[in-house]
């Protein structure tokens, strides 16, 4: 229905590991994000596939939560700590130690459309404690047209996916984080767009 | 509206993919004579073409109401691929909708044989709607790119392609058995057909440039070849597929072969415009839909003109 609907370029599709562990980081700025990365998965790797989403925003109601946890799968994550020794990152790095497959927004928010916003660091902190985990950049384009941030009505345009190649651990997380942004910059300017205004 | 399958239009696509294993195998013998030359794209393309004259001649023989949304199901993704590759505002998501919205009732205008409404619903109604549209969000600057290329799409993309879903629904006439769907593979095969040939005489004889500022793989022999060879072939066909009488038929062949090119070279221009090679990459080999339907947006609506004035 998505694809139908959306229609996607596919960019490098062999680059996609085909088991876990795995993390799957991207530009986020579309529900349909989710979506579209679970659909260039095989179909036997989607049980094993969890976005990591806010918990704030996905387990606001019981039935929005029932749909997200046991539907989609998601991990949740809380934005904001109540306690200071508690790891948000935990339920994440436990999920890749059983050989689950992640999808991060390290966005955080699905933010300005068709804006690539900086990335937080939570994904040096698991790649740092896991280094061993291919951490594969992906840049989408075109999602935050057919279904921007505040938007209910989806409007048909053909979507960018280009996967690159895994990010390797460097060994600090500040030079990783530069990694991992020059990358996704590379990616971007692969396609070429223009800004959207 | 109702057809059922005559045995020309069985026969004429039954040679059609006859031409299929003929390129198949030609492309075949060529990589075996060749081994170090690299015919992937070639060969992509052919199995392209096999996959698209296969859904093709699936839809036309099915039922009128799957050939019919068959056709609507191209303008949606020709429509969706030119909106992805333009630059459009951000304030236009709405505006955008509704020109996806005209693509239904376009071809239910068509399904009803309606062809008043048909002829106007996009050139007048919804021309004046969209800037409406516009004007209610608010957004003033860029407010005539948009609305210009907006219409522009719509129109090559939706009102054009639908011709062909229109020729589908005329009825046939006595000794013109083929009917509708005749006269559609007769206009859709010409105008590919047309294609291929106007590469081919290119290839092997093309020396002087025709419009080098826009396409400049695009000769003049290669011009003059194609319009010769689809002069000739629509002179044949047309007697079987086709009302036409032999001059007419000819004069088809000629009106497709020189419009094809036009619209060939028309989006080969927008594509230049916004600096893309392949408007997407649905088609392995050969692009995106609009690479593949650009001639069409052309060849439709004067082949379709040309036959309602003659004969309906």
């Amino acid at each position: 229905m998505v694809l139908f609907v959306l229609g996607l370029n596919v960019r490098r599709r062999e680059k996609l590991p085909l088991k876990g562990p795995a993390i799957f980081i991207a530009n986020h700025n579309s529900h349909l994000d989710t979506m579209v990365l679970m659909t260039l998965l095989p179909k036997q790797l989607l049980p094993i596939a969890h976005p990591v989403a806010a918990a704030d925003y996905f387990l606001r109601n019981p039935l929005l939560a029932w749909f997200a946890l046991k539907i989609i799968g998601i991990i949740p994550m809380k934005r904001n700590r109540e306690r200071k020794q508690e790891n948000p990152l935990q339920p994440c790095i436990d999920a890749l130690n059983n050989d689950q497959i992640l999808i991060f927004f390290p966005e955080g928010s699905r933010g300005e459309p068709e804006n690539l916003s900086n990335f937080k660091g939570g994904i040096a902190r698991i790649a740092e404690q896991l280094p061993n985990v291919p951490v594969i950049p992906i840049l989408l384009h075109g999602l935050g047209k057919s279904l921007p941030k505040g938007e209910a009505l989806l409007v048909p345009f053909f979507c960018d996916v280009f996967i690159g190649e895994p990010i390797i651990w460097t060994g600090n997380r500040k030079s990783y984080m530069e990694k991992i942004h020059t990358e996704m910059e590379a990616l971007s300017k692969e396609g070429g767009f223009s800004a959207w205004e | 509206m109702t057809f059922n399958i005559e045995p020309t239009v069985l026969w004429f696509l039954a040679s059609i993919y006859g031409i299929l294993c003929f390129a198949s195998l030609l492309t075949a013998f060529l990589k075996w004579r060749n081994p170090d030359k690299q015919y992937g794209e070639l060969i992509q393309r052919v199995k392209s073409w096999w996959v698209m004259i296969i859904i093709f001649s699936l839809a036309m023989v099915s039922s009128p109401v799957i050939s019919l949304v068959f056709f609507g199901l191209i303008s949606f993704l020709a429509l969706k691929e030119f909106f992805s590759i333009i630059p459009t505002r951000r304030a236009d998501r709405r505006v955008l909708f509704w020109a996806y919205l005209s693509i239904p009732f376009q071809y239910y205008w068509v399904s009803q044989e309606w062809y008043g409404m048909f002829i106007i619903f996009i050139p007048v109604y919804l021309f004046l709607f969209l800037p409406l549209r516009m004007v209610i969000i608010g957004e003033t600057k860029d407010f005539l790119r948009s609305a210009g290329t907006l219409h522009w799409g719509v129109m090559t993309l939706v009102f054009s392609i639908s011709h062909v879903a229109y020729l589908l629904v005329l009825p046939g006439k006595e000794g013109f058995s083929a009917g509708g769907v005749g006269l559609v593979l007769f206009l859709v095969f010409l105008t590919q057909f047309n294609d291929v040939s106007q590469y081919v005489w290119g290839k092997m004889l093309g020396k002087h440039k025709i419009i080098p500022k826009v396409s400049p793989n695009k000769t003049v022999e290669g011009f003059l070849g194609g319009v010769f060879t689809s002069t000739v072939l629509a002179l044949l066909l047309s007697q079987y597929l086709t009302p036409l009488s032999l001059l007419e038929g000819a004069v088809a062949g000629l009106m497709i072969s020189v419009a094809g090119f036009i619209g060939d070279v028309t989006i080969s221009a927008l594509k230049r415009d916004i600096g893309v090679k392949d408007s997407g990459s649905m088609l392995p080999g050969h692009g995106g839909i609009l690479d593949r339907i650009d001639s069409l947006t052309y060849t439709a609506p004067l082949f379709f003109h040309y036959v309602y004035y003659l004969y309906y």
